[in-house]
């Protein structure tokens, strides 16, 4: 989710979201000044609650989906609020958002004290989502529509609940189109289609995601049952959640880390080309994403593609550069099956295994994922040894597709490269 | 329950009677149960534990077993004693029990979490707690509502723990007080979360929006347990690797099969000796299991060479602390361990390699994970000569601390092996996990946790004193 910040010119999808945003809050806060502050008391409370859920988001990791969970849910509770301890409030959508734009400009002040970037991109996001939330939310709220549609009794909930899945799916299409001009920002040859970034993203609310929408429309019947102590109440659960979140992102850091170390081992013994295996990796990926493969199928063949290499280390002597292309069709399978027995061992998963000990078969015989690893491989190891660069390797590739390669991998393969460039495999 | 001892069976009985009696008025025909209320929660509890039942094959399970405290608090809020805890029990009876011997298990925790809720559920009622939750037209009475849940999360703690000391010191003989100071403080904490989540959870059921919008609050409460069992189950994965890392060098290296485990067991051994805090005792363990793992960048025909090295060949093979630290730069946790895998060739003389170090210079870390590696060096059978006593091993340490090794870490080994022993069984080949690289503390649920690690029956004890502390983890 990191955007090109401070250097060189932003994408337009970047530019659009936030504009967007900053549109947005203007009209708000305009608003909100000249009507003046309904219930200061909530608003207050709400405001407070964000400010600090942004604070507390030290010690987050880069990169992490939402590092400040309570300040989300806090913000999505607001733009949820109807009554308050029974009694009907008249904040409108508008001061919902002036609320939350301030109280996440405040929480910035510290975090630029002491140095560190604020994510604009994060704020731009969150400013749409409690906007649309609230847009959605509040008008019918006031004007009774809800409550003739699903009463004031035990349905009542399913209409801030319907809001949120709106919202969450709404939340979805901006994300995805952050990712994508980040991909872009990244690197040629890495720039993933728009639907399966949705997919992505859309997959990544299953957890947290639910979590924090949960709390926000909890928080929101909490004030109108037991009005402002609900959401103080609410603040330990919440973080006990975003501790557990925390630590598990660490230990699936640490695990990665560890598996990009043993990948790199080849490389150390002189196996294979220094590196190979991250090369091998990331356009795998790519051709992964470009052939549709999302969420846990693309995390196994990021990882298989890592560790394909393993099953050199059992070998008396290094192959010449490591292309294991040009060895003899057994001897090549031998080599994946060691691998695959290395594999088995660590945390990586069966399905990672029997990728690695598959990746020489004939493609027919292939789960896609090895049939990728197997191509991406094979291009990886003919560009660094042939003088044809990039365009000779592909060349080759297309004659082996009877056998070896299958066609479609091939094609999206040539479809990556040409995106990005056609780069020579040492520049990766 | 064939294998229980006669105490712990004794304990077992008092406390199931004990639960049946609380009980007792839930029965009687004028009881002001709201049965409605108590068989939805009751309902709720055994979801919650028929989905942790389901575990995947070869996982932990998809959420950590054991009842789902803020269900069993709400629980304790909504409903008199006698019905509180035959909520719990239902829910109990029916949970995953990861240990043998099962029923015994299961029977025991019944009556425990049965015995804790009405206790909470007492509490709570004592210092007026129902009348604080409004419903039926009246609003909840906010900050006041706090005290008596605050208090019957206290009462929660305390007798879940208190039953948890006497079980133990039934079983195991470990005095009661002990226990509870080990398990009081880590329990209380996520407790009161746990309350209040219930307390919401309470209010909102009695609210107009009724146990739909209850679920609600429960629902963040459910996820978070199944992160963290995700947490546990990515570290599980983690642990993995690491052997992973350390078998790759045993493909290649045929001679020093099950070296980097031992190593890590002495750096333990000298790190404990030494007073240093846990974080760093686990830093001392992965420090000696991957300090050799630099050989993965030696050429396999120089490692497997019978004989002598040539000065070349010598000069490739004082390269592996080098390519190790170049190996492991990219994980962010090793932290110190990083040192002593660049350094644990490194002589207090500073006559070593890589750098040439010498004194304090020397990282502590290298320092002592070079008295280890020298130590399993020598009392291991080698294919090219045989394993000296472990007596020998020390006085020729002895002999060269000073020049070449630290003499605290000499002494520190001196000592521990001196009370812990260094046994036959640890010299064999063997490649197993470190028993605990992290030391997990649950962040919540903490009671409910731990009693499944303790082992109810006690274990049958080798009767050699020699064992290491973490010599049962090879049985």
């Amino acid at each position: 989710m990191r955007a090109p910040y401070g250097s060189g010119p932003l994408a337009p999808a970047v530019l659009a979201v936030r504009g967007a945003a900053l549109l947005l809050a203007l009209v708000a806060l305009a608003h909100t000044s000249v009507r003046g502050l309904a219930e200061p008391g909530l608003a207050l409370v709400f405001g407070l609650l964000v400010a600090a859920g942004e604070l507390v988001r030290r010690g987050a990791a880069a990169g992490e989906r939402e590092p400040a969970p309570l300040a989300a849910a806090g913000a999505l509770a607001y733009a949820l609020l109807g009554d308050s301890a029974g009694r009907p409030t008249t904040h409108g959508s508008l001061q919902v958002i002036a609320v939350v734009v301030v109280a996440q400009a405040l929480a910035a002040v510290p975090r630029r004290a002491c140095g560190r970037r604020t994510d604009a991109d994060r704020a731009a996001r969150r400013t749409l989502t409690v906007g649309f939330a609230a847009v959605c939310f509040q008008p019918l709220y006031a004007s009774g529509q809800a409550e003739r549609w699903f009463g004031d009794g035990p349905w009542f909930p399913l209409f801030p609940l319907t809001v949120l899945a709106l919202t969450a799916l709404c939340d979805a299409v901006p994300a995805a189109l952050l990712a994508r001009s980040a991909a872009l920002a990244g690197g040629p040859g890495a720039l993933p289609p728009y639907g399966s970034l949705l997919v992505d993203e859309v997959r990544a609310l299953a957890g947290t995601g639910v979590a924090i929408g949960a709390t926000g429309v909890v928080t929101a019947l909490g004030v109108a049952v037991a009005g402002p102590w609900a959401p103080a109440v609410l603040c330990g659960p919440l973080l006990l959640t975003q501790v557990s979140a925390r630590r598990y992102t660490a230990v699936r850091t640490t695990c990665g880390q560890t598996m990009a170390s043993l990948a790199r081992a080849t490389e150390i013994a002189g196996y294979t080309p220094p590196g190979h295996a991250r090369r091998v990796a990331a356009l795998a990926t790519a051709v992964g994403r470009e052939l549709g493969l999302t969420g846990p199928r693309l995390t196994v063949l990021e990882h298989a593609a890592l560790m394909h290499d393993i099953g050199q280390l059992s070998l008396l002597d290094p192959v010449a550069d490591g292309a294991t292309a040009r060895l003899p069709a057994a001897e090549q399978r031998r080599i994946a099956l060691l691998g695959g027995a290395v594999v088995r061992r660590t945390g990586a998963g069966p399905e990672v295994a029997a990728v690695v000990e598959q990746q020489a078969d004939p493609y027919r015989e292939q789960p896609l994922a090895a049939r990728i690893v197997r191509t991406v491989n094979a291009y990886d190891d003919l560009c660094g040894e042939s003088v044809g660069g990039p365009l000779r390797a592909l060349e080759q590739l297309r004659l082996g597709t009877g056998h070896d390669h299958q066609p479609q991998v091939v094609e999206a393969l040539g479809r990556v490269l040409a995106r990005g460039g056609l780069t020579p495999a040492g520049a990766g | 329950m064939s294998g229980t001892p006669a105490a712990a069976r004794a304990c077992i009985l008092a406390a199931v009677l004990c639960a049946i009696w609380c009980t007792l008025p839930a029965y009687t025909p004028d009881a002001p149960v709201p049965w409605g209320t108590a068989v939805l929660l009751a309902a709720l509890g055994l979801g919650c534990q028929a989905a942790g039942r389901r575990s995947p094959p070869g996982g932990p399970g998809p959420v950590a077993a054991g009842a789902f405290l803020p269900v069993l608090l709400t629980a304790a809020f909504l409903l008199p004693p006698a019905a509180a805890a035959l909520v719990a029990a239902s829910g109990s009876l029916a949970g995953r029990v990861e240990q043998p011997p099962y029923a015994a298990r299961r029977i025991w925790r019944a009556a425990q979490l049965a015995l804790t809720c009405a206790a909470a559920s007492w509490a709570y009622a004592t210092l007026g707690g129902p009348g604080t939750l409004g419903g039926g037209g009246a609003a909840p009475d906010f900050p006041r509502a706090l005290l008596p849940a605050c208090a019957a999360a206290l009462a929660f703690s305390l007798v879940l723990t208190a039953l948890d000391g006497l079980v133990l010191a039934a079983a195991e003989r470990r005095p009661v007080h002990r226990s509870v100071y080990a398990l009081l403080p880590l329990a209380l904490g996520p407790h009161l979360v746990h309350a209040l989540a219930g307390l919401m959870t309470a209010v909102l059921w009695r609210s107009p929006y009724g146990p739909l919008s209850a679920l609600l609050v429960l629902l963040p409460m459910y996820l978070s347990r199944w992160v963290f069992a995700q947490y546990h189950r990515e570290q599980a994965a983690h642990r993995a690797t690491i052997r992973a890392l350390v078998h790759a060098v045993d493909i290649k290296d045929t001679y020093t099969r099950g070296h980097s485990e031992r190593v890590g067991r002495a750096s333990v051994l000298i790190a404990r000796e030494l007073g240093m805090d846990d974080r760093r005792v686990e830093g001392l363990r992965f420090a000696g299991i991957l300090h050799d793992i630099g050989k993965l960048g030696v050429p396999t025909r120089v490692l497997r060479k019978d004989g002598p090295l040539t000065p070349e060949e010598r000069r490739i093979m004082e390269l592996h602390p080098e390519y190790g630290h170049e190996i492991v730069r990219g994980i962010g946790f090793l932290d110190e361990a990083r040192d002593a895998i660049l350094h644990h060739h490194e002589r207090l003389d500073g006559s070593g390699y890589p750098y040439g170090l010498s004194g304090s210079r020397i990282p502590e870390f290298a320092r002592v994970v070079a008295v280890a590696d020298a130590f399993d060096a020598m009392t291991s059978t080698r294919s090219y000569r045989r394993a000296r006593p472990v007596p020998a091993a020390l006085a020729e340490l002895k002999r060269c601390a000073g020049s070449q090794f630290d003499p605290r870490m000499v002494g520190a080994l001196d000592r521990a092996l001196g009370r812990h022993g260094w046994s036959e069984a640890d010299t064999a080949v063997t490649a197993d996990e470190p028993r605990e690289p992290y030391v997990s503390r649950e962040p919540y649920g903490a009671a409910a946790g731990l009693r499944q690690d303790a082992p109810l029956i006690p274990r049958a004890r080798s009767a050699a004193p020699l064992s290491g502390p973490s010599r049962d983890r090879r049985r």
